[in-house]
């Protein structure tokens, strides 16, 4: 019961504590590495400038889907709605962005797979959204990605059921906080 | 429960020497003000917490009365009065606002401090023979934290949210409602009253940690140790380990909202999902943090009044250990609607069912205790029995919310109020109604009425069965939680659940009138007014207990 003794175990305990705020903050990046490890929340695996297995012969629909923030004036559309894509073969898709307002503006987009348990098998090779993009006003550009899907997906049981995989993208302005209107 | 057998007559010695200061009280401002005595924080506490109660449980009537019929009555006028002119989304966003502070009120300056600053810091240095805290000044920077947090959240209410004033953003303070979705300082003053509430906690949680491993009697192993300081043992690591990733994650929250942080902003590359993840880190065992003192008063009051040790004393120790453990690993169960997969939601359904089976070690004990046993009917026991029978009626609706599967109908439906009422709401509460009225002759040294508190809780009893029980039906139709208005076929359940805050409000009425008749008129209370069955150290004091006790440290066999 020595004061000693009691300062020993309080401070034992305060470093739990703070060390408990820092496993808080520690989540950040160890919640990003779990969901690109895994695809968890529709994570699209990246793999920059990968080669694709090839063609299985199997045949998926992918679905294009293209949103913008209210805050960026800009129209962005994928140039077809649905595409049927052979497993394991590498391919191309096209959306194009057109900046409405009279400045040049930034923005850059985030990316998402639906359903959740197809993400870990969708492969991105080449993608606009790995880097900010540009328009001058009026400027509309046409953005290219570049995926395939891994032939794991055909082994997958959960995957199983799924006949359409989703690939969605929201384009959101940068260097302005974007939602405090 | 351990028989401590300490030796009453040993201590009443210690009161007959004059020279001791047993009885030297600082004056009134240093002693309510500046306190460090365990007893006295415990008892500022207790009135904290009764104050916040009463205003949580008034928001939750102003909540009654608009939902007693369809469509909206009252909320225009109540907005009124926080912020003018109160058009229609004013009043909308008051509801919000009601159900935000009703939660956080009740949560984190009702049952919190009641359960851990107020019969914690009372019972637990005196149950296991210790003279006070480890940390006594630490104590009062714990209880003093608290007070300006709760001024922060009541200041919230008046200033901007966003819509109107006032945070509406419901206790659980979700991104992007609470980042983007709510300009005005009034969710910022929410987010540092927790940081307050979650500093008090955690340093109420290391001093109690330091007092039951360091300053137990000579002789009191942990496993001879009371229940009730086991319970407070186990909330203090939950609170050590859970309360730090709060503070962590509505840090987060305040730099996106005010320094451009994209933590939880899908705009800059965060996830709101990962704010949920966080605060069920949380918040799945601070629903633990909020019973588990309420488990050891209840062991303690089965035991005293059927005149046994607890039954498995062993087992509803670890039982409790079990449950603080399991707690960690099943936050995801409040989230199976954001798109987990079918594996990680069977995961998180099966550990949710597991923590079924050492809280069904507890009740099974609590019914085993009292077979067999002369039974003594006061008024701690009959709310100790109704406390078994609501958490068990909690308890079997929390299994069917469990099934992750189930969850996709019944989640943010009355039946999950109904639920978390009935192991909170009536489960918590009703065991802090157990222990008030268990302790409450040793803390003042005057008995209540037996009458009125027999009244209170049958009128209580009642009243909260009609508030919560029809909650189950309107939930499994489809009624959605968080609206001020309902369509017709509603109507019915939801008057009667309003009649009953009617009735449990009377019930209220009388435990205030009986607080006030046992100052007022109450017979001195002996120092075990209990009898036989009360055998852990507070009974070995007077009532009340000297302000300083065990100058000489009880010996435990």
């Amino acid at each position: 019961m020595s004061v000693s003794r009691n300062l020993r175990t309080g401070l034992i305990a305060g470093a739990v504590a703070c060390s408990m705020v820092g496993v808080g903050f520690a989540a950040v990046p160890l919640y990003r590495i779990f969901c690109q490890k895994t695809g968890f929340g529709g994570t699209a695996r990246i793999e920059e400038g990968a080669k694709a297995p090839g063609s299985t012969g199997r045949i998926v629909t992918v679905r294009f889907d293209a949103n913008v923030s209210p805050a960026l004036g800009w129209r962005f559309e994928p140039e077809q709605k649905t595409e049927r894509v052979a497993i394991g073969a590498r391919q191309l898709a096209f959306f194009n962005a057109t900046n409405l307002t009279d400045k040049p503006v930034t923005g850059s987009a985030a990316f998402n797979i639906s359903p959740d348990q197809s993400a870990q098998y969708f492969v991105k090779v080449q993608c606009f959204c790995f880097t900010q993009q540009t328009l001058q006003p009026g400027e509309t550009q046409r953005m290219p990605v570049v995926f395939y899907i891994d032939p794991q997906f055909l082994k997958d049981r959960d995957d199983q059921g799924v006949s359409e995989i989703t690939l969605s993208y929201t384009f959101y302005p940068v260097d302005q906080k974007p939602s405090d209107s | 429960m351990t028989d401590t057998t300490a030796n009453a007559h040993f201590f009443q010695h210690e009161e007959g020497h004059g020279h001791h200061d047993a009885h030297h009280k600082p004056g009134f401002f240093s002693r309510w003000f500046l306190s460090t005595n365990h007893k006295d924080i415990g008892t500022l506490y207790l009135i904290f917490a009764i104050t916040a109660g009463i205003i949580g449980g008034a928001i939750s009537g102003m909540m009654r009365a608009e939902l007693a019929h369809p469509g909206i009555q009252y909320l225009p006028a109540m907005a009124h009065f926080f912020h003018e002119p109160a058009g229609n989304d004013a009043a909308l966003h008051f509801w919000n606002v009601m159900v935000t502070a009703h939660g956080l009120i009740m949560v984190f300056f009702m049952v919190m401090p009641a359960m851990i600053g107020g019969f914690g810091n009372w019972f637990v240095p005196i149950m296991i023979g210790a003279p006070d805290m480890a940390f006594p000044r630490m104590n009062n920077v714990s209880f003093w934290l608290i007070v300006p947090s709760f001024t922060l959240l009541l200041g919230s209410l008046f200033v901007s949210g966003g819509t109107a004033n006032g945070a509406g953003t419901g206790w659980t303070l979700y991104a992007p409602l609470s980042t983007s979705g709510s300009a005005g300082p009034s969710v910022d003053m929410v987010i540092l009253s927790l940081h307050l509430a979650g500093a008090s906690s955690i340093l109420g949680a290391i001093n109690f940690i330091t007092t039951i491993f360091n300053m137990r009697a000579p002789g009191m192993t942990l496993h001879k140790m009371p229940l009730f300081a086991w319970s407070v043992l186990v909330t203090a690591f939950l609170l050590l380990l859970a309360l730090p990733v709060l503070a962590a994650a509505i840090t987060m929250l305040l730099t996106d909202r005010n320094f451009g942080t994209t933590f939880f902003d899908a705009s800059g590359g965060g996830d709101p999902i990962l704010y949920q993840h966080l605060f069920w880190f949380f918040g799945h065992p601070e629903v633990y943090i909020m019973i588990l003192p309420g488990f050891g008063m209840i062991s303690h009051i089965i035991a005293t009044f059927s005149k046994k040790p607890v039954f498995g004393y062993l087992g509803m120790a670890y039982a409790m250990v079990a449950i603080g453990v399991v707690g960690f690993v099943v936050w995801a169960h409040h989230m199976y609607t954001t798109g987990l997969d079918v594996n990680t939601k069977m995961y998180f359904t099966a550990a949710t069912m597991v923590i079924a089976v050492p809280t069904g070690i507890k009740i099974f004990s609590w019914i085993a205790t009292m077979w067999g046993g002369s039974i003594d009917f006061r008024v701690p026991m009959v709310w100790a029995l109704g406390f078994i029978f609501m958490f068990t009626v909690g308890g079997v609706t929390g299994v069917v919310l469990a099934n992750g599967g189930i969850d996709n109908y019944f989640q943010d439906t009355y039946y999950v109020v109904a639920h978390f009422h009935y192991v909170l709401s009536l489960g918590a509460v009703f065991s802090l109604f157990a222990g008030f009225y268990y302790w409450f002759p040793k803390m003042s040294g005057k008995m209540y009425s037996e009458l009125l508190g027999h009244l209170h809780f049958w009128i209580f009893f009642i009243g909260v069965n009609m508030l919560f029980f029809p909650m189950h039906f309107l939930g499994a139709q489809g009624m959605p939680r968080r609206y001020p208005d309902y369509p017709d076929a509603f109507a019915k359940w939801n008057g009667v659940a309003s009649h009953g805050y009617e009735v449990m409000a009377v019930g209220m009425m009388i435990f205030f009138v009986n607080v006030i008749y046992t100052f007022a008129a109450g017979k001195k209370a002996p120092a075990n007014p209990w009898g036989e069955g009360a055998t852990t150290l507070e009974w070995t004091l007077p009532s009340p207990p000297p302000y300083h006790q065990f100058e000489t440290l009880p010996r435990i066999d």
